[in-house]
């Protein structure tokens, strides 16, 4: 089972994680902002594949992915 | 607990200053993973250029030296000389490669200088606001060129890594894109030969890297990642050009 | 001992002596001896040596080198020195030590390849953009320029900025005996615990850079510089006098014209004429104190500024002098130069205008 983790202060919602996460868990968040005041990605469902795309694009290295 | 995917420790913990989506960011990424893969940390030097990248020096876990426009590779020349166990490398923007610092990057390359260069192609200026670069595309509007790039009046754009490769110099110049997954994963590939080339002690390395600008373009930045797969690779095509 | 040496080849083996070890150039007349010196002299000592694309390319070289902890240095005439400003500024931006040779010749533009003083304001002035100044040496003699090339490293990583050494062709080309001083062992030099050496990782990172984003950093570093220069003004200032005690005319001149004025003293002293001359060695920090004080002599009627230009330096000694005495001015340009003769006329001249 993998997990994604968003690192909030660091994203900075520009969604190129949403275009290549192939179980398209993840979106941008319609309320939470962080401290730069960027509507940021948040993940919304627990079915991580693991495939690391989403971490692979985040160009903030905002996503760290771990297996458990 | 495993860890599949976790930020280098060859970056900083500094928050990036580039604007949301762009592909600098994800090149930092590329560098700093190879140059922890390559055991470079604690031996290497990297060169912030004049540009978006100005602030490379504050990103990259290593030591840096800011330079003047255009002159990373006559900077890295200096360094490399003089300490030439040392990873070397220089980042520069299509404005400080191609335009201003022309000739200090075809002499650097004639030379066969020991660096690996790499070269962040988003055919624009962005610090400055969005002015024509000399990879600014047949067409493509930019703040100086309102009317979209005429190349009767405003000239052709440069295929750098092309007439880099006509030289005797170079032991390696490429082509990549970071658009998706796959391309980020070859450009890494060629990223990390440009450097496994320099710790080889091959010779000159470039690296030119397809990158965006959702700001300048005007574009948010899943559209910028396509307007560079779609229409930039139609002017600037993937590839190696040199490899030896 | 003693040994025949052209004034540009001597340079550069006071240069080598003094710990230079890389080297980055380009081709101009009347400097080239240096490159070409330079270019088997390094190999010799296990420094670098290389012949740039441009002197653009040449001072990012320096500007690399320097970062990185060698003693690195440069060498240009006027035209090429013009293209390597940007660079100068970068590197005084950056606080980073280098030496600068430029054998001056005459401009604007192309101008000749004949001796010349007027890139003076270049020099000391700053030269490039922003507020900064190099230590800037103004040598008359081929064993006074070995004497200041040798220790000009020292004093460029003491203060961290670049040491400038003027000259003129005529230093350059000429041939005279010089004493060359012993080879500095290099590992004696301190350790640059700023330098880029690729050693830094986390908090021991170093960054070379002259980029202050934030204006009250920008301020800060403004004032850092400055506060260098005071250090420059009070433990380097260096001038030579002759003849000055009893004198009611002073010859001011630096460089080669002022070995032409110390002839011209003789034979105005010869007349009975009190005439002196006072040569500025450093002419960034200028001897404005000590001009200062002379000034105030009473039996001093006038100064004389000569100068191969169309009056540079005189500005500085008229700040020096503050409108105590008035001051003159001689000088020659587009590659000529005065005889003493010259001088003794124009002086004698100006002594019946008064």
């Amino acid at each position: 089972m993998a997990r994604v983790a968003i690192e909030n202060e660091t994203c900075k919602g520009c969604g190129i994680c949403i275009s290549v996460c192939p179980v398209k868990i993840i979106k941008i968040s319609n309320t939470k902002t962080n401290k730069a005041g960027y509507l940021i990605a948040e993940v919304i469902e627990d079915k991580c594949i693991g495939c690391c795309s989403c971490a692979i694009m985040c160009p903030d290295s905002a996503i760290s992915i771990f297996k458990e | 607990m495993e860890i599949l995917y976790k930020k280098s420790k060859m970056l900083t913990d500094t928050p990036l200053s580039y604007c949301p989506g762009c592909t600098h960011g994800i090149v930092h990424k590329l560098i700093a993973e190879t140059l922890e893969e390559i055991g470079a940390e604690g031996n290497v030097i990297g060169i912030a250029p004049v540009g978006c990248s100005v602030f490379a020096y504050k990103f990259f876990n290593c030591d840096m030296q800011q330079v003047a426009h255009g002159r990373a590779p006559a900077c890295a020349t200096g360094i490399k000389r003089c300490n030439p166990d040392k990873i070397v490398f220089a980042y520069q923007g299509d404005g400080d490669i191609a335009s201003i610092g022309t000739a200090e990057i075809i002499h650097a390359a004639a030379r066969g200088e020991n660096i690996t260069v790499v070269f962040i192609n988003n055919a624009i200026y962005g610090m400055t606001g969005g002015q024509m670069a000399p990879t600014t595309l047949p067409g493509q509007k930019t703040t100086t060129s309102p009317y979209g790039r005429i190349v009767g009046v405003n000239g052709n754009p440069i295929r750098l890594s092309e007439m880099i490769a006509t030289l005797d110099g170079p032991c390696f110049v490429s082509r990549v894109s970071v658009t998706d997954p796959v391309n980020v994963r070859k450009a890494k590939k060629a990223i990390k030969k440009g450097f496994e080339n320099q710790v080889n002690k091959k010779g000159f390395s470039l690296i030119e890297v397809l990158s965006n600008c959702p700001t300048n373009w005007h574009m948010s930045p899943v559209q910028s990642l396509d307007f560079v797969k779609n229409e930039m690779t139609k002017t600037f095509p993937l590839g190696v050009f040199k490899d030896c | 001992m003693k040994q025949l040496m052209k004034g540009n080849e001597a340079i550069a083996e006071a240069a080598v002596r003094g710990g230079c070890r890389a080297f980055f150039g380009y081709p101009i007349t009347p400097q080239n001896e240096i490159p070409e010196y330079m270019s088997f002299r390094m190999s010799e000592v296990g420094g670098v040596f290389l012949q740039a694309e441009s002197e653009i390319a040449a001072i990012n070289m320096v500007y690399g080198a320097a970062g990185s902890g060698a003693r690195a240095m440069t060498s240009s005439s006027s035209p090429g020195i013009s293209l390597k400003q940007e660079g100068i500024s970068y590197i005084c931006g950056a606080d980073l030590p280098c030496v600068i040779v430029n054998m001056v010749r005459g401009g604007p533009g192309l101008g000749g390849i004949l001796p010349a003083q007027s890139d003076y304001f270049q020099a000391v002035k700053g030269g490039g953009h922003g507020d900064y100044h190099m230590l800037v040496y103004g040598p008359s003699t081929v064993q006074e320029a070995v004497n200041i090339m040798y220790n000009a490293f020292d004093k460029a990583d003491k203060y961290r900025l670049p040491v400038m050494l003027l000259g003129d062709g005529m230093l350059g080309q000429i041939m005279e005996a010089v004493e060359l001083p012993e080879m500095k062992d290099i590992n004696s030099f301190p350790k640059k615990k700023w330098a880029t050496d690729g050693s830094g990782i986390g908090a021991e990172r170093r960054v070379i850079n002259s980029l202050f984003i934030d204006p009250d950093s920008l301020e800060k570093q403004n004032y850092n510089l400055f506060s260098k220069y005071e250090l420059l003004k009070r433990d380097e200032t260096q001038y030579e006098e002759y003849m000055i005690e009893d004198a009611e005319y002073i010859l001011v001149a630096y460089g080669t014209v002022a070995r032409v004025c110390r002839s011209a003293v003789d034979i105005l002293r010869g007349r009975g004429i009190k005439a002196g001359l006072f040569r500025p060695i450093t002419l960034f920090p200028y001897p404005t104190d000590r001009l200062f004080k002379i000034a105030d002599k009473e039996e001093l009627k006038f100064f004389i500024s000569v100068e191969l230009s169309m009056g540079q330096m005189i500005e500085d000694l008229k700040l020096a002098v503050n409108g105590k005495k008035k001051v003159n001015f001689f000088g020659k340009v587009g590659g000529n130069v005065m005889s003493p003769e010259d001088i003794v006329d124009n002086l004698i001249s100006k002594i019946e205008e008064n």
